[in-house]
């Protein structure tokens, strides 16, 4: 009896873990919203969605307006997204139809320790290497702009995009294959008009994720961007993504004024962004699944 | 001759896919190229064993090591055994319900919450609410919840590999479930268990975000005594001497220093939790 009653709680113990998980995704999402929500009884939601200008520090008026951070943001990861798409996906349709088992046995790990690499590292050799290269090429001061946010946003998203567009490649049932082949198309016609096909949504499934990731990421926009406060104007001038804009003022501000809630606000809007593209991603991955089954 | 035009397409396409991947290499090679070559001439036992000195323009990174050691095995202690656990409750007691599909759910969107909205939520709750204040205890917890979703689903991984039969021997003998999860199930898995959490802890000793507002300090004359003290971290020193510091220029070095002992390290965690998992392979085929 007493052994039923211990098992029961152990049981019961490893639920308690299981639900937790829930627990801290619904918490960071509540801690952010109860820590944005006193900012707005001093600045109108209205006013934080449509003003142009984010200026905290105004002598006069502090303005708190999202758009130059959420454009700045869209920015570099629609430019990282034109790099790490193409790119991404052909390495994983070279890995999954082209490359012989020894080269898969050496490009698997090449793309694990690429995403290995910390975001700070990534984002130094955005000064050190790529500033200079891009001031040299374009002639603008040091580089640090929203290209060279694009290129290293690109770079941490690959390992991603790569991964997860393989993993639906090889997913794909060899039956589509062979039927290919044997209706007279040769390898190249049927990767590109069948596999790739096939395997469709898990690809842009895995784009997805990958987008998600360089919205998310804050080290390597941080330092590679310039952080301007202006409005962004062209991907050869500095921009200041929301990452970046938590990033440095979080540690200036003082605690529970408005600009800190404010922050939080923006956070709110990261998650929010990201939860939905990850949602998607996820429903989309899983009609994947079903669809070839 | 229709025949000769597709096979040219053939070679041109496939010639495309293979500078992809040749780019993919590239891009790493670069980046250690650049950082081995460059770093490795400021490496020597000084430099990994002394404080910085003269407002951090000379010395070592010795205090920033060992930060990055103790916020790590804070890490651990809190992710370990909550990734542990929630693996096992997913593999062995969840039934396919609806439960279950939304904890799978919730574990892969925390995996994709940026790191940044982390360090929010770590000030929030653990600085800010739980009144630890900016300390080693608030940046592990941060980290800790952060790499849960990369443990779980590796030790899942692992209890996976463990064929049913060693569950099922069990319980025919009389052990109660908990006991073969005990004594049958776990030791086989723990390998790959613990090389699923090197790997999640290499990610979290390399993160900057999270740490930035939760306990890493730009400079510290002493090393940590508490787990409520502040700390500083190789990632956030290599974040200072690339943006902060007064003179950027002089300490590029060090900056090139510190990133190859953060990568060597992150590059080492990797080859342990590899290994393991290479031995377990072994191991696993000789009693097989």
């Amino acid at each position: 009896m007493q052994r039923r009653h211990k098992e029961k709680l152990i049981e019961l113990i490893f639920l308690f873990n299981g639900v937790l998980v829930v627990l801290v995704l619904a918490g960071i999402f509540l801690l952010l919203l109860k820590n944005a929500l006193p900012a707005f009884k001093e600045v109108s939601v209205v006013h934080f969605l449509t003003k142009p200008i984010w200026n905290p520090d105004a002598y006069d008026q502090a303005t708190y307006g999202l758009l130059p951070m959420l454009v700045s943001t869209l920015m570099v990861t629609l430019g990282s997204l034109v790099v790490a798409i193409p790119l991404g996906v052909g390495t994983a349709a070279y890995l999954s139809d082209v490359a012989s088992p020894r080269v898969r046995e050496i490009a698997k790990p090449v793309v694990e320790i690429l995403a290995g690499i910390p975001s700070v590292v990534v984002g130094f050799l955005g000064i050190v290497l790529l500033g200079p290269v891009i001031s040299k090429l374009t002639g603008s001061y040091n580089g640090l702009n929203a290209l060279n946010g694009s290129i290293l946003l690109a770079v941490m998203a690959l390992p991603t995009i790569i991964s997860l567009s393989e993993d639906a490649l090889a997913s794909v049932p060899r039956a589509y294959e062979e039927a290919s082949l044997a209706l007279g198309a040769n390898r190249w016609e049927t990767v590109l008009r069948v596999k790739i096909p096939a395997a469709a949504s898990g690809i842009l499934a895995a784009c997805m994720l990958g987008m998600g990731r360089a919205i998310g990421e804050t080290m390597t926009v941080l330092m590679a961007t310039g952080n301007a406060a202006e409005f962004p104007r062209s991907f050869l001038g500095p921009v200041k993504t929301m990452t970046s804009t938590i990033a440095i003022e979080l540690g200036e501000v003082a605690y529970y004024t408005t600009h800190f809630h404010m922050l939080f606000a923006v956070g709110l809007m990261l998650f929010i962004i990201t939860f939905i593209i990850n949602l998607c991603a996820d429903m989309i991955f899983h009609r994947h699944t079903r669809g070839l089954a | 001759m229709k025949i000769k035009v597709k096979r040219i397409k053939e070679i041109l396409g496939f010639g495309v896919l293979h500078v992809c991947m040749l780019c993919v290499l590239m891009i790493l090679a670069v980046i250690v190229y650049d950082i081995v070559s460059k770093g490795s001439g400021v490496i020597s036992w000084d430099f990994l064993t002394k404080p910085p000195v003269d407002g951090m323009t000379k010395g070592g990174i010795f205090p920033a090591i060992l930060g990055t050691f103790f916020v790590t095995l804070m890490t651990a202690v809190l992710a370990v055994p909550l990734g542990m656990g929630c693996a096992i409750y997913l593999n062995e007691y969840a039934r396919d319900d609806g439960l279950t599909r939304f904890i799978r759910l919730s574990i892969r969107n925390l995996s994709g919450v940026p790191s940044i909205v982390f360090g929010l939520f770590g000030v929030a709750l653990f600085v800010d609410a739980c009144h630890f204040g900016t300390s080693i205890l608030s940046a592990g917890a941060t980290l800790g919840l952060m790499t849960l979703p990369l443990t779980i689903t590796a030790s899942e991984e692992a209890l996976k590999t463990v064929p049913r039969s060693y569950r099922e021997g069990a319980l025919a003998l009389g052990a109660t479930k908990w006991q073969a999860i005990r004594y049958n199930v776990l030791p086989l898995a723990i390998p790959g268990i613990l090389t699923g959490m090197i790997l999640g802890l290499s990610r979290a000793a390399g993160e900057t975000a999270p740490i930035l507002f939760t306990g890493a300090a730009f400079f510290l004359p002493d090393v940590p005594n508490s787990i409520l003290s502040q700390f500083m971290a190789l990632p956030y020193h290599l974040y200072i001497m690339s943006t902060q510091h007064h003179n950027i220029a002089l300490v590029r070095p060090i900056a090139y220093g510190t990133a190859l002992v953060l990568i060597v390290l992150v590059f080492l965690m990797n080859l342990v939790a590899v290994i393991i998992r290479y031995r377990l392979r072994k191991k696993g085929n000789a009693h097989g």
